[in-house]
């Protein structure tokens, strides 16, 4: 019974359901589905009945009851008397918050190291190595406690800065760094929506015009482009295009009467009071995730570099291109479609590794709803189900839209 | 990775509500130890010694268990726990009882599904401050950054308290004790608070313990006591009536040193029938008569534990305060051995 056996005549009979080449491998693929989905099915199964003999339900209410607990970083309105579900997306703003900023500090980082690590300088080409080997080499956990202990051990305490005469000044009078965050100046409007209190219209409305500025800008060098190919003279835009990106936002924030709030040292006796408060566990997490995963980038972009055939180079310096444009013009958009894949993967990790964040007090969801919430109200399940639910939303929407990315930036076959 | 830790969630689940379901004297019997969940470290209460032995107050608990048992104070293993894995050890099957400074709560009996068999230390919640600070009062903590180890009540009350008294602060959540302190003594917060008894206990182990005092307000009622699973009724039985014991040796004078004289000569039916020498109680339990006998033999009777572990001879020094037993003014009364 050799595989390569064709059997003769039409009929079918149930042995060759194992002995038939053309049916073998379905079959087996059939018997491990039912396999799979039987020990699913015996697994959830055995949940339920063990939760049933524990006296236990599975139950969302838990997130409409008050939390009762209090957070130390909310972007959003937050109380002990939130609800849980509300508890959960301030951790989820956090998660997000520190991801997004993870991934453009990791993203200009690596791009950086990775250049500079085919630099023809020997000094630059080696530091970049040693970088990209230390950070890549030690686990994420541990960098971001030590950027955590450095930063509590080396900054000075918060009451250093404050009363009237301090040990120590802020930074031209508006920056301070202690060993619980750093305060910076905080922008508030005075005549904008909402009076004094402000409201998150006014944002949305700088937003906007920052949005609507940059497509003018798009226009702006399309219209250059196309006089360009119809002349061969680039008519010069730069200072047009700076006007396009400050002048509309100027006169908005103007109008919206933009003010700093800065920190103040006299409110309070334990804490600078007002401005805006960097807090030591997201710089922590923030700078650890970025120094980290910006390694393993490094290493994409260098790959990427280098998957570009060196003839390009070449033909690049044969035209006249200085390196720096060959660099911007012919090599980095060609690498980008060996980059951008393993991209999004680093991206996906630093999403999924901010939930490390418990280490430093960071809180994010698995700090908030993961933590506390499941402890407090013991739904452990329920719990972890939802968490697990917001990683793989997250990281399916990531990839899904760099994928889309991916696809404009792909080799187009015409 | 997802779909791994779904199995590995349901499994644990599965698993857990199967070792739940049996009797789990049966199962202590069988492995000859007792899994006992104490703190990672809190000395006085549960922490190793230079030797690497466990000792403390509540550690001495749940050696009593043992003694009572198994028979054997030693045969026990510590599994250390923090605030946050605690229930989820207990309810598992990882450990039998826990001992852990653990505050009697209605939705912890109740919701969490577990049974507490008594108190063993009635408590509540301070803040410890550096007196450099100037505080007098822990209403005068407006704006403060404040450290707390999360999956407490103390995470609670904090809240209610400082919601209460419509001032603010900032809290820094910490998983474990020792981190705590190390915040603490790093600055990283201006004042700790979780339970009077164990910051005494914190600030003991503190290179200047006279450079930080406790605020005069008690913000909660902590009690706490030992607890076991919801649905093993005669295993419950057991933590609690071994816990009452030593409350009861106590009341009734009896020692670690006078336990094997009074079992032979006592005339007091109630000792002859705590110590097995009289009655069936023993039986009742499902234990040998020597029971009780041999959990204060081991671990000495309530007051003497106290003084050992976390009294005023030792550098911790908590006075009995409403630990005393009720004949000298304290909450301490154990349902009578009949
Ligand atoms: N009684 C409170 C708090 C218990 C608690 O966490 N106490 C701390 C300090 S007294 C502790 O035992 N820490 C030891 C550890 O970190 O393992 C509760 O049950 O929620």
């Amino acid at each position: 019974m050799s595989t390569t056996t064709d059997p003769q005549g039409g009929t079918f009979r149930l042995s060759m359901l194992l002995n038939d080449s053309r049916y073998r491998s379905l079959t087996l693929q059939a018997i491990a589905a039912i396999m799979l989905a039987a020990s699913i099915a015996y697994m959830i199964s055995n949940l339920l009945a063990n939760l049933a003999a524990q006296d236990l339900n599975i139950s969302f209410e838990f997130l409409g009851s008050p939390a009762g607990y209090d957070i130390n970083q909310t972007l959003i309105d937050y109380s002990s008397q939130s609800s849980n579900l509300r508890a959960a997306f301030v951790g989820i703003i956090n998660t997000l918050l520190v991801a997004v900023l993870a991934c453009i500090t990791a993203t200009i980082l690596g791009v950086f190291a990775g250049v500079l690590r085919l630099s023809n300088n020997w000094l630059v080409r080696k530091l970049m190595s040693f970088y990209v080997e230390i950070f890549r080499n030690i686990p994420v956990l541990i960098w971001i406690i030590i950027i955590f202990t450095i930063v509590t051990a080396v900054l000075p305490g918060a009451r250093a800065y404050l009363g009237e005469d301090p040990e120590r000044n802020m930074l031209a009078g508006m920056f301070a760094f202690t060993n619980r965050g750093v305060y910076v100046p905080a922008p508030f409007f005075t005549t904008g929506f909402g009076g004094e209190e402000g409201s998150g219209l006014n944002w949305l409305l700088v937003i906007g015009v920052l949005i609507a500025s940059f497509f003018a800008t798009r226009f702006v060098t399309a219209g250059a482009d196309k006089k360009q190919a119809e002349t061969g003279i680039r008519p010069n835009t730069l200072y047009l295009n700076l006007a396009i990106w400050i002048v509309p936002v100027a006169i908005v924030l103007f109008i919206l009467g933009l003010s700093w709030d800065l920190p103040d040292p006299l409110a309070n006796r334990f804490n600078l009071r007002g401005g805006l408060q960097i807090g030591a566990p997201l710089i922590a997490l923030w700078l650890a995730l970025s120094v980290y995963t910006g390694a393993f980038i490094a290493e994409n972009v260098r790959a990427g570099i280098q998957a570009v055939s060196r003839g390009q180079t070449e033909a690049a310096s044969a035209l006249g291109l200085r390196p720096n444009r060959t660099m911007s013009l012919v090599i980095l958009p060609q690498a980008l479609r060996v980059i951008i894949p393993p991209l999004i993967s680093q991206y996906l990790n630093i999403t999924k590794n901010s939930s490390l964040a418990i280490a430093v007090g960071y809180a994010d969801i698995t700090a908030t709803l993961g933590g506390i919430t499941l402890n407090q109200t013991g739904r452990a399940i329920e719990c972890v189900l939802l968490l697990m639910l917001f990683y793989l939303t997250i990281s399916l929407l990531i990839s899904a839209f760099m994928n889309v990315y991916n696809n404009s930036m792909k080799l187009k076959e015409r | 990775m997802n779909k791994s830790v779904l199995f590995g969630a349901l499994t644990v689940a599965g698993l857990a509500a199967g070792a739940a379901a049996a009797a789990t004297l049966d199962d202590v019997k069988a492995r000859g130890t007792l899994n006992c969940g104490v703190t990672t470290g809190l000395v006085g209460f549960a922490a190793p010694d230079a030797n690497g032995e466990w000792k403390g107050f509540d550690v001495a608990v749940c050696r009593a268990v043992a003694a009572a048992v198994l028979g054997d104070a030693t045969a026990v293993e510590f599994v250390p726990t923090t605030g946050k894995t605690r229930f989820t050890a207990l309810a598992s099957g990882e450990i039998d009882m826990l001992a852990r400074n653990t505050t009697w709560t209605f939705s912890r009996d109740v919701d969490l599904k577990f049974d507490f068999v008594g108190v063993n230390y009635y408590d509540g919640q301070g803040f410890m401050v550096p007196k450099a600070l100037g505080v007098s009062s822990a209403k005068d903590l407006d704006g403060a950054t404040v450290c707390i180890q999360t999956g407490t009540t103390t995470e609670l009350n904090l809240a209610d308290f400082f919601r209460a008294n419509n001032i603010s602060y900032e809290p820094v959540p910490i998983e474990t004790n020792a981190e705590g302190t190390q915040q603490y003594l790093a600055g990283a917060c201006d004042t700790y608070t979780t339970d009077a008894s164990g910051l005494a206990a914190t600030r003991a182990t503190f290179e200047n313990p006279g450079d930080h005092m406790l605020l005069p307000e008690i913000v909660s009622k902590e009690p706490l006591g030992p607890l076991v699973r919801h649905g093993d009724s005669e295993w419950g039985d057991i933590v609690r009536w071994t816990l009452n014991a030593l409350i009861a040796a106590e009341e009734l004078g009896v020692t670690s040193t006078n336990v094997g004289e009074m079992a032979t000569s006592t005339n007091n039916p109630e000792v002859a029938r705590l110590l097995g020498t009289e009655g069936t109680l023993g039986e009742m339990i499902g234990l040998d008569a020597d029971w009780a006998k041999r959990a204060i033999e081991t671990q000495g009777n309530y007051g003497e534990i106290f003084a050992q572990n976390i009294g005023e001879e030792t550098p911790i020094g908590l006075a009995r305060g409403l630990n005393a037993q009720w004949t000298d003014g304290g909450l301490l009364y154990s349902p009578p051995f009949r």
